[in-house]
């Protein structure tokens, strides 16, 4: 008790073993963040070492060539998902062919004033909602309305170009055309929202620039602006992908689930997902392993691609 | 002072007659605000004109209505005339792509295209059709800003890898190379060092044989080492307590300095403004 008006030094060591609230919930949070997050790296090797290890017995059994059979047999029990694998690669494939440019579109007409913002809130929030929906009632709608909606026209262009490998089946009720147009509207929310934060976060000097050149605005877009943006639009593309690789319920719907990998988009097929959809409930032995095996490779895949998408998307923002 | 009154416009007094761009009583307006009010204010071809006053005066308001560049901003409207070689650029009938072509900008902070070096002084040319030799003219461009010696050997390289006085006048390049008649510039000195400043003010002397300059600047001494004319705007309140700029005095750069005809000027420029 010197002095009334400072405390003296020592009082500031005996304050950090006094009851403070605050000190006291932040090492809670620190604590409960840690245990989080241990136990999500916990789930995460649970899950690998259970794929891994159900997969095993068909890993030893078929070897790569799982990859490239085509063979799907209970009875003999041979198995082999190369169908399976080009029917996720094309269906996704043909859904970045609609969804990206269409995507990317959608997100230099909401970034670039192309319209009051009056109009403009409605069509992003309409983007949103697109995202909410659930992919059963993408897949209901589609087998009961969009399938038959588009049908008449897949057989004019199956009619007309019947020549084109591609287009030399008859479109009969699902096909992986079809599913993958399904799949395009289901990635569009992703490309367009993560392209639009890509636009609209390029600095407004870059657009000034351009202009200040004399660029017209269709000059600006394509040759500064979405060449600026370009590593953040390839990014959304990637997470885009990741979903439509990985995309189950829909196509288990709509793709036809035919074990067979037919050049032409018109035909049936099967994808990853939809053959394990389709077929858990019953497998056990060999089958399952074999499941569980192509649930590896669809893993992998997605995880590829969604490494492959945080790279660029992290070069990205070192730019900026 | 009534802004409306023409101020002693300098340029009947000019040896040189042959004014490049004319600005007759104009106002600009942001909606329903009034930014810039009754400005006349006449360019000489090949002069560097600088136009100093306080924050807010609407100095880049007017800079941006010689190239159109307020076309950009909804709401932004011109009234009055604005007469480029005797052609009203707010006709109707006028092309704004054209006009930014013939009247380049370079802004306050450098802002080069996330491309390389050599496509950052193309970028222009490549848009309007250029057909001569693509590697001559981002040569002769970069000399004409003095950065072809700092750059020759790393074209390739990305322009955002340059530091910013290079960069500036990367810019500077990029704007030589679309061979505009007249160039504006927005404080483009004021993010760097004095040496790439002075870098800079050097290039507008030489800059101006070939084109002609409207300048922005706060930096007192640069307006009176650049510039041969200088226009000093002010900022006024109105009743509704908005506050709009206009011109006070536009003369040679001497008599600005020198020899104010009004006493606002005189405070301005002696530093006693607040
Ligand atoms: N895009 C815009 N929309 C609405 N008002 C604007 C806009 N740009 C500028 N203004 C207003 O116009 C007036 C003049 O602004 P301006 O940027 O031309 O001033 P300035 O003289 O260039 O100032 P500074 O020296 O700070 O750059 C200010 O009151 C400003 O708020
Ligand atoms: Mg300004």
């Amino acid at each position: 008790m010197t002095s009334l008006t400072t405390a003296p030094a020592e009082t500031l060591i005996d304050s950090s073993t006094k009851f403070q609230p605050e000190r006291q919930i932040n090492q809670i949070f620190r604590w409960l963040t840690i245990a989080l997050a241990v136990c999500v790296g916990l789930v995460l090797l649970w899950i690998t070492y259970s794929l891994l290890l159900i997969a095993l017995p068909a890993i030893r059994t078929f070897g790569l060539g799982f990859l490239t059979n085509s063979t799907w047999n209970p009875v003999e029990e041979i198995y082999g998902v190369f169908p399976q694998i080009y029917g996720t690669i094309l269906s996704s494939f043909l859904a970045l062919l609609f969804a990206v440019p269409l995507g990317v579109g959608v997100a230099v007409f909401l970034t670039e004033n192309f319209l009051p913002p009056k109009i403009l809130t409605p069509i992003a929030f309409i983007m949103e909602l697109l995202a909410a929906i659930p992919s059963v009632v993408y897949g209901l709608w589609g087998i009961f309305v969009f399938l038959p909606a588009i049908r008449p026209i897949l057989q004019g262009i199956n009619r007309a170009f019947g020549w084109i490998p591609f287009f030399s089946t008859t479109p009969g009720g699902r096909h992986l055309f079809g599913a993958s147009l399904v799949l395009a509207i289901m990635i569009l929310p992703t490309i367009v929202a993560i392209s639009r934060d890509t636009m609209s976060s390029l600095p407004p000097q870059l657009r000034q620039g351009s202009y200040g050149l004399g660029a017209t605005r269709w000059e600006t877009i394509t040759r500064v602006l979405v060449p600026a943006g370009l590593s953040g639009i390839i990014g959304s593309v990637m997470l885009a992908l990741g979903r439509a690789l990985g995309e189950t319920m829909a196509l288990a719907m709509l793709v036809g689930n035919a074990n067979n990998a037919n050049i032409s988009w018109f035909s049936p097929a099967s994808t990853i997902a939809s053959l394990i959809a389709n077929q858990f409930g019953e497998a056990s032995g060999l089958q399952k392993s074999s499941l569980f095996y192509g649930a590896l490779i669809l893993m992998v895949l997605t995880l590829l691609v969604n490494i492959l998408a945080q790279m660029v998307v992290s070069r990205f923002q070192q730019v900026e | 002072m009534n802004p409306s009154t023409r101020p002693n416009s300098a340029s009947d007094t000019l040896e040189n007659n042959d004014i490049v761009i004319r600005t007759e009583n104009v106002s600009i307006f942001y909606g329903a605000f009034q930014a810039v009010r009754n400005v006349f204010l006449d360019v000489p071809k090949n002069n560097v004109v600088a136009l100093i006053g306080p924050s807010g005066c609407g100095k880049s308001t007017l800079l941006r209505c010689y190239n159109r560049l307020n076309d950009l901003i909804p709401g932004a409207r011109v009234e009055g005339k604005i007469a480029y070689q005797g052609v009203d650029l707010y006709d109707p009938k006028i092309d704004p792509v054209e006009v930014r072509r013939r009247i380049g900008m370079v802004f306050q902070k450098a802002n080069p295209f996330p491309k390389s070096i050599y496509e950052n002084v193309a970028f222009g040319a490549r848009i309007n059709g250029f057909k001569g030799n693509m590697d001559e003219l981002v040569e002769r461009s970069l000399r004409g800003s003095a950065l072809w010696d700092e750059v020759k050997d790393k074209l390739k390289e990305s322009g955002l890898s340059l530091s910013g006085g290079q960069q500036q006048r990367l810019c500077i390049a990029r704007t030589i190379a679309i061979e505009p008649e007249v160039i504006l510039m927005d404080e483009p000195c004021s993010a760097l060092d004095p040496i790439s400043t002075l870098r800079v003010e050097d290039l507008m002397h030489e800059l101006k044989k070939q084109f002609t300059i409207i300048i922005v600047t706060h930096n007192m001494q640069q307006a009176s080492r650049v510039a041969d004319m200088t226009a000093f705007f002010n900022a006024e309140a109105t009743e509704g307590g908005s506050r709009f700029g206009y011109l006070v005095e536009y003369d040679k750069t001497y008599n600005i300095f020198n020899a104010p005809k009004q006493q606002a000027t005189q405070d301005y420029v002696s530093g006693r403004f607040g």
